[in-house]
């Protein structure tokens, strides 16, 4: 049984329900027969990889959907071999760069160019060109995007290109300005709402306003996550009414526990409690950004109006040396230490008065 | 005898014009596939915009037949590349580009081996002899190759320090061309073996009148200030000007029109035309509306602190998907602009947005860092 989140997933432009503005020039280009290369970024959740499904679908026919996943063996110019997986169809092609870390550029310089330099055999087929679509563009490397540039603009006549990113911020210039920059903001909470009654709806389960509210506000306008909370709530709870409680993952639980011991006890002895906590977290494969970040919003409600500037300037801090470093934990500990040494002064401050 | 008589017909038409003969060459191939950069990338060295020093420059050389090593750099979409493929194109005429001219750039392999091998191969490669005939007269045919290293800034510095000796061994008969963003990042010894040519950030009037005439070319119509808009959004870049005007052509032109010939679309689209609003639509620039509510969340209350609204504001705005760098880019205007604020907190301010920009490059959160950023200015607004 597919989750609801994909289940649900729209597969044509005429099926998304926001953002039709959108959704209307997504089509006209489409139809337009002349596509441009496309960078669509956003928040997670919002909807850029249904966006660009259904656009290939526009684009191409229901031939998109019938896809393979082909294993490929690259070699780097060291002669290390690169196992490299790739989701294609006859005339798209899906690839996740990052998988390979620093050896991306080897991937982009001989895939794209081996995808360009043949034409489409297919004479059936609605366009000329194939599109590739590379995910998590915001994680190539300098190295690759360069090798992205000059092959943009040369082999444009036979290939598209369709970028993912969360940001625009890691992509250099040089592939912006070459690019239709699109921009899929996330969902507003009525919106999240809309899809969930939806969803609801198809499953045959109640549509129960209140809760589908509470958990629009729960999922920081995520729609992924929204879905989710939705399909748990109704898997783990037998009846479900409009005040059923809403989980919280896990390890959201256990940052906000540290958030709480971090106020509480200001001690060495605390931080060595933190810690095994921490690799409990990382151990679980929680990026430690996300930690970082989600620890800092915890504390933000435990500290006075003052305070809640600094916590955030050392949250921006240390998360870019997690971003920097090679070792999470250091800096999380770091993190820790400081918030203590902070708040201890400024608590001694308010004593003075 | 046939090919003697293809060669006199291709001769003709190069007589009538190399630029109109491409462009309608392409045109008969798929009218509308092509991205407009490169179906108005400029044909000839006169037709380059705004880099008047440089085609002087190089002008001269068309006629002396002497060229120099060369190093273009400056920002991107100010025509370098152009520059270069247009002196080529000058120079050796359509039919020796292809024995004359090697074009490597990042997106081919360029470690040292190739450095070593395939530039070293060419380089020392003999000339060939310019087919005989009146070819001579229409091109120059200088007597040596040109070996143009795009995007040289990526290449490693190994790479680049074993190009030294090759430069000089083959200058006889090889010239280079290294294109870069950043002449920083090419190290001294290649640098001081160039002639240098910066190529600036194109002025309001050239790219005014180059997105004007192939805004015309196309049929595309243009309202009120939407030129002005282009120019705006795209910062002096003008691929990114034309990247612009192409989607936001197609948009006006594909709504008003899903079916028919490519041409009439243009036409039938002509009611609307291109406003600013769909401009800046396509160019992510952020709303004044949305942009006034960060920077009325930033000012800080009479009492009280600031936290909470700065706080709402940016977490709709990353909601939103504003990207981060625009944000900033936009944010900065409006501060460093604001007559309202003191000079000794502007440069408090601009030191803040100097360190947030490294860490967004970095690829720090940007939830946290633009935060971070609105808080610490509003603190310094605050006088704290």
């Amino acid at each position: 049984m597919a989750l609801i989140v994909d289940k649900h997933r729209p597969r044509s432009l005429d099926d998304l329900t926001f953002h039709d503005e959108l959704s209307k020039r997504l089509r006209s280009l489409a139809q337009s027969g002349d596509f441009p290369h496309i960078l669509v970024y956003g928040p997670s959740g919002a909807g850029k990889k249904t966006r660009v499904v259904a656009t290939l679908k526009e684009l191409f026919g229901p031939g998109v959907e019938k896809i393979k996943i082909d294993s490929r063996v690259f070699q780097t110019s060291s002669n290390r071999k690169l196992e490299f997986n790739i989701v294609a169809s006859l005339y798209h092609l899906e690839i996740t760069p990052s998988d390979v870390g620093n050896y991306d550029r080897v991937v982009i310089q001989d895939l794209l160019k081996e995808v360009a330099q043949t034409q489409q055999v297919d004479a059936a087929a609605k366009q000329k060109f194939k599109v590739v679509v590379i995910n998590e563009a915001e994680h190539l490397t300098r190295d690759a995007q360069a090798a992205l540039r000059r092959t943009m603009e040369k082999y444009s006549p036979n290939l598209r290109l369709i970028l993912l990113a969360n940001s625009t911020a890691n992509i250099i210039a040089p592939i912006q300005s070459r690019t239709l920059l699109i921009r899929v903001g996330a969902p507003t909470q009525q919106e999240i709402c809309t899809v969930l009654a939806n969803s609801a709806k198809k499953e045959g389960w109640p549509v129960l306003d209140g809760l589908n509210k509470r958990i629009a506000e729960a999922s920081d306008r995520n729609l992924r996550r929204a879905q989710m909370m939705l399909e748990t709530i109704h898997a783990t709870n037998e009846k479900v009414t409009d005040g059923t409680a809403i989980p919280i993952p896990d390890w959201e639980v256990l940052v906000n526990q540290i958030a709480q011991e971090m106020v509480q006890d200001r001690s060495v002895a605390c931080i060595l409690k933190i810690r095994a906590k921490f690799y409990d977290l990382l151990s679980h494969c929680i990026p430690a950004s996300d930690v970082l970040r989600s620890l800092a919003f915890a504390l933000i409600p435990h500290v006075d109006d003052i305070m809640k500037s600094t916590v955030i300037k050392w949250a921006a801090e240390f998360d870019h040396r997690i971003k920097l470093g090679s070792k999470a934990i250091f800096h999380l500990e770091g993190f820790v230490a400081r918030f203590m040494k902070v708040y201890e002064e400024y608590l001694e401050g308010m004593a003075e008065f | 005898m046939s090919s003697f008589f293809d060669l006199k017909a291709r001769k003709a038409a190069a007589a009538n014009g190399t630029l109109s003969t491409s462009g309608e060459k392409q045109k008969e191939e798929n009218p509308r596939v092509q991205p407009w950069v490169e179906k108005y990338r400029p044909k000839t060295l006169s037709d380059v915009t705004a880099q008047d020093h440089t085609t002087a420059v190089l002008q001269r050389t068309l006629q002396a037949s002497n060229l120099p090593h060369m190093l273009f750099y400056g920002p991107p979409g100010t025509g370098k590349t152009s520059t270069i493929l247009a002196l080529a194109k000058e120079l050796y005429g359509p039919e020796m580009l292809r024995s004359r001219v090697l074009e490597l750039n990042a997106s081919d392999e360029r470690g040292i081996s190739i450095v070593r091998e395939k530039v070293k191969d060419f380089a020392r490669m003999q000339l060939t002899n310019p087919p005989g005939g009146g070819y001579r007269a229409r091109y120059p045919c200088p007597p040596f190759k040109i070996i143009i290293l795009d995007e040289a800034d990526s290449m490693t510095q190994d790479a680049q320090s074993a190009l030294r000796r090759t430069m000089e061994t083959y200058s006889k008969i090889t010239r280079f061309c290294l294109i870069c963003n950043y002449v920083t990042r090419i190290i001294d010894p290649l640098a001081s073996r160039c002639s240098k040519f910066r190529f600036k950030s194109l002025d309001t009037g050239n790219a005014r009148r180059r997105l004007e005439d192939i805004a015309a070319l196309e049929d595309v119509v243009l309202a009120e200030g939407a030129v002005d808009a282009l120019i705006r959004c795209s910062e002096g870049d003008l691929r990114k000007a034309i990247t612009y005007l192409q989607s936001a052509a197609r948009l006006v032109g594909a709504t008003a029109a899903a079916a028919g010939d490519a041409d009439e679309m243009e036409v039938d689209g002509e009611g609307e035309g291109i406003t600013v609003k769909i401009v800046e639509d396509i160019a992510g620039v952020i709303p004044d509306a949305t942009m006034q509510k960060l920077v009325k969340a930033i000012h800080p209350p009479k009492s009280g602190n600031a936290y909470e609204a700065v706080a709402a504001a940016v977490k709709e705005m990353v909601a939103d998907g504003w990207s981060a760098t625009k944000t900033m880019t936009q944010l900065y205007h409006i501060v460093v602009y604001d007559e309202m604020i003191p000079d000794i907190k502007k440069n408090r301010i601009v030191t803040v947005f100097s360190e947030m920009d490294k860490r967004l490059v970095d690829g720090a959160n940007e939830h946290l860092s633009m935060l971070d950023l609105s808080l610490r200015i509003s603190e310094i607004l605050a006088g704290r």
